[in-house]
């Protein structure tokens, strides 16, 4: 690996962590969509505080960005308060516009300004270690690291000095309110955090992709935790898992560094979904044909144990006769008969099956509860 | 820009004229189409199917080589429709909710597809222009067989919408009455999720993926504020999709370096602005006019009613009180001035000497209609 990799790599880890972190309260608060009007609408600010600095890494950019994030919110919740507009429609009406002036503003000042629309798709993670940040002539490595790095050092004050009160805001918003921490308080604290995280990740990973890392990460983590402390962990972790195989990803298929993250991101939510152990897809399924034949075996045994010893036990104890009895299909009787005789309960003699002594146990166990 | 020039050239230019054809099918059809995703609360649905597009366009292309239209929509449309479904099944089989499903599907399918149009990009023998095009639309590159295609895709999607009408209804309003009734009703909302996904779809080449979703809220969301009956809504929201669909398409088609796309939604949220501030009934100027009206009539009311118990207490009519007493009483209200002559105009009050005021007998009944009214409501 060259250090210019190992740079992109450090880069691309720290965005998808730092991105996570408040992606984490996102999920849980159920205000997912609004990473993504946020990070649409921080491009108007980008731009406009670019037309006044002429200077694109000043950092008054971040600052005019992270205040369109804020108006973004507030915009939002002053058109859901008029009561003419859902919420799902104020974002879906706010962002779409801001953004549209961001990228007419960048098409028609195009060629004079250092900002293009695929740059705002796409963002330059590649490009990051090319811009280096220098102090009294050292080399302090890539700005973006630095600039990542002050914004997770902001995200982990903010959530560790206000841990208890995020954590009771997001579960029980009331209770929070009747204890008197103010849920306003909170909620525009955690806006300007994804605002202020947006807008750092928007320069490696452009608009729509800071959405995957604020979102895959923690979506992930949710499908496996039940602990907040552990779910920011994993999804930090996660994170990275996401940024260095998203890098090799684009490094083998030469493509896009930031699209391949946010695959990769789609990716590992994918895999986890179908094998998490316990609450994965497979397992679930798995489980519930297991309970369906478990309860099919007991049914069977206690049928059999019902008609032992009686004379009509030679007609209702042939496999046949459970699809007439019990409405089985064919294949599903056999599959139980299989299911039980692993487990020794009856045994097959001459067609018919018969309890053994564990599975007359276990149909009085069945009937007597 | 002149207006009769380009009057002129809507009518005679061939450009011009499928440029706006074009955005008119467009905006008709997400209008009317995205008026029962606002009234579903699902505006944001829109924006994951347009974003899920993306990959749906780029794979249609490497697999066929062609950039016939009608292949890239196919692919568009077969990919937003995956998201969708996606969306659907991570939601029932995780705690996953819907808005958090919604943006991963949106943002991870964007991403892949940006992988496979970088991907485009770098073989040699294609050009990828055109692709390009789908990211923020660009109307001007329309031809006519577009136009027939987004026709015929948009006039079976308005039957059909004209088909399942009274399915939809009860799917946008009462959901678990229409199940009570007997109707599928997993299988409408796929149906229309369908239908929605094709207005999208129409869309891409004009919008694009990034800024469609607005043409299917925007619209529906406007024409609300108008309107409390379902099908004026709609039919509504089908003239401002158009208005704003021609309009924009028109402006971007005349000005250099500027893409549909955002001027279409620029122009889609003037037409919001407006609906929210002047709507008859609902729009914000007209419950402002109303609350002011309604705290004047209340002020009145207080002068009048303060001027009874005067007259009561004094056990004389027609003495004059001045209006110093009377600014006194209404401390809080205030407009005692106004109120007066007012009270004057409708002949409740006389004035009886200078800056003395006191009810006539029509004035007298009034109070006392008013007190004992209010002593009911207490």
């Amino acid at each position: 690996m060259t250090t210019v990799q190992i740079e992109i790599q450090l880069v691309a880890a720290l965005v998808a962590v730092t991105c996570s972190l408040p992606g984490v309260f996102l999920i849980l608060r159920r205000m997912a969509m609004m990473s993504d009007a946020i990070s649409h609408a921080i491009l108007l600010g980008i731009v406009l505080a670019f037309f006044v600095t002429r200077d694109i890494s000043s950092p008054f950019l971040i600052i005019a960005a992270a205040l369109t994030g804020l108006l973004t919110v507030s915009m939002v919740e002053l058109l859901n308060r008029t009561g003419l507009v859902k919420e799902d429609a104020a974002i879906g009406l706010v962002f779409p516009l801001l953004f549209s002036l961001g990228v007419i503003l960048i098409s028609r000042f195009a060629g004079k300004v250092h900002l293009d629309t695929d740059a705002v798709l796409l963002g330059e993670i590649a490009f990051a270690p090319f811009n280096r940040l220098e102090l009294f002539g050292y080399d302090l490595g890539p700005k973006a690291l630095t600039v990542m790095a002050v914004i997770l050092l902001v995200n982990l004050i903010f959530i560790i000095s206000f841990y208890k009160e995020l954590k009771l805001a997001t579960f029980d918003a009331g209770l929070a309110a009747v204890l008197g921490f103010s849920p306003g308080i909170i909620h525009y604290g955690l806006m300007a955090l994804v605002s202020v995280t947006a807008v750092g990740a928007f320069d490696a990973v452009g608009s729509i992709l800071v959405v995957a890392l604020m979102i895959g990460p923690p979506a992930t983590a949710y499908l496996f935790c039940d602990r907040l402390s552990s779910m920011l962990t994993a999804s930090a972790l996660i994170g990275v898992v996401v940024a260095i195989t998203g890098y090799w990803l684009a490094h083998f298929l030469d493509a896009s560094i930031s699209g391949c993250m946010a695959t990769m991101a789609g990716i590992i939510f994918g895999l986890t979904f179908l094998f998490s152990p316990g609450r994965g897809l497979v397992a679930m399924s798995l489980r519930r044909v297991r309970q369906r034949l478990e309860f099919a075996q007991t049914m069977l045994v206690v049928h059999l144990y019902h008609h032992e010893g009686l004379p009509e036990e030679e007609k209702e104890n042939s496999v046949e006769h459970l699809h007439e009895h019990l409405r089985w299909r064919r294949s599903f009787s056999e599959r139980v008969v299989w299911f039980a005789r692993e487990r020794e309960l009856v045994e097959r003699q001459n067609g018919f099956i018969i309890l053994t002594e564990r599975g007359r146990a276990a149909a009085q166990k069945a009937i007597t509860g | 820009m002149e207006f009769a020039p380009l009057l002129e050239n809507l009518l005679f230019d061939y450009t011009f004229r499928t440029v706006a054809l074009g955005s008119a099918t467009l905006g008709i059809v997400s209008g009317a189409l995205g008026s029962f995703a606002v009234l579903r609360r699902q505006s944001l649905l829109g924006d994951g199917i347009s974003h899920a597009a993306l990959p749906g366009i780029a794979l249609a292309y490497i697999l066929t080589g062609s950039k016939d239209q009608v292949v890239l929509l196919l692919g568009a449309g077969v990919a937003g429709w995956l998201g969708t479904l996606l969306i659907i099944g991570i939601v029932r089989n995780s705690r996953i909710q819907n808005e958090s499903a919604l943006g991963l599907v949106l943002s991870v399918f964007f991403g892949f597809g940006l992988v496979l149009i970088t991907f485009i990009q770098k073989r040699p023998d294609a050009s990828q222009a055109g692709l390009d095009t789908f990211l923020f639309g660009q109307a001007a590159t329309l031809v006519k067989n577009d136009l027939i295609t987004m026709g015929a895709l948009g006039a079976a999607a308005l039957v059909l919408m004209g088909l399942f009408w009274k399915e939809f209804k009860l799917l946008s309003f009462d959901p678990d009455f229409g199940q009570a009734l007997g109707f599928p009703m997993r299988v409408i909302d796929v149906l229309l999720t369908t239908l929605i996904v094709i207005a999208i779809v129409i869309g891409l080449q004009s919008v694009g993926v990034v800024l469609m979703s607005a043409m299917v809220v925007a619209p529906g969301a406007a024409a609300r504020q108008w309107t409390d009956r379902l099908g004026l809504m709609v039919g509504l929201a089908a003239l401002f999709g158009a208005l704003a669909g021609v309009s924009g398409a028109l402006v971007s088609s005349s000005v250099p370096r500027l893409s549909t796309g955002p001027t279409v939604v620029i122009c889609v949220s003037v037409i919001v602005l407006v609906s929210i501030l002047l709507a008859p009934n609902r729009g914000l100027l007209w419950s402002w006019l109303r609350e002011q009206a309604n705290r004047r009539q209340l002020q009145v009311d207080a002068v009048l009613e303060d001027l009874y118990i005067l007259a009561v207490k004094h056990g004389d009519i027609g003495r004059g009180h001045s209006i110093e007493v009377l600014r006194t009483m209404s401390i809080g209200h205030g407009g005692v001035d106004r109120s007066l002559k007012e009270l004057v105009k409708e002949g409740l009050v006389s004035e009886t000497g200078e800056g003395k005021w006191a009810l006539t007998p029509e004035g007298f009944e009034a109070g006392r209609r008013l007190e004992s009214s209010g002593d009911e409501e207490r």
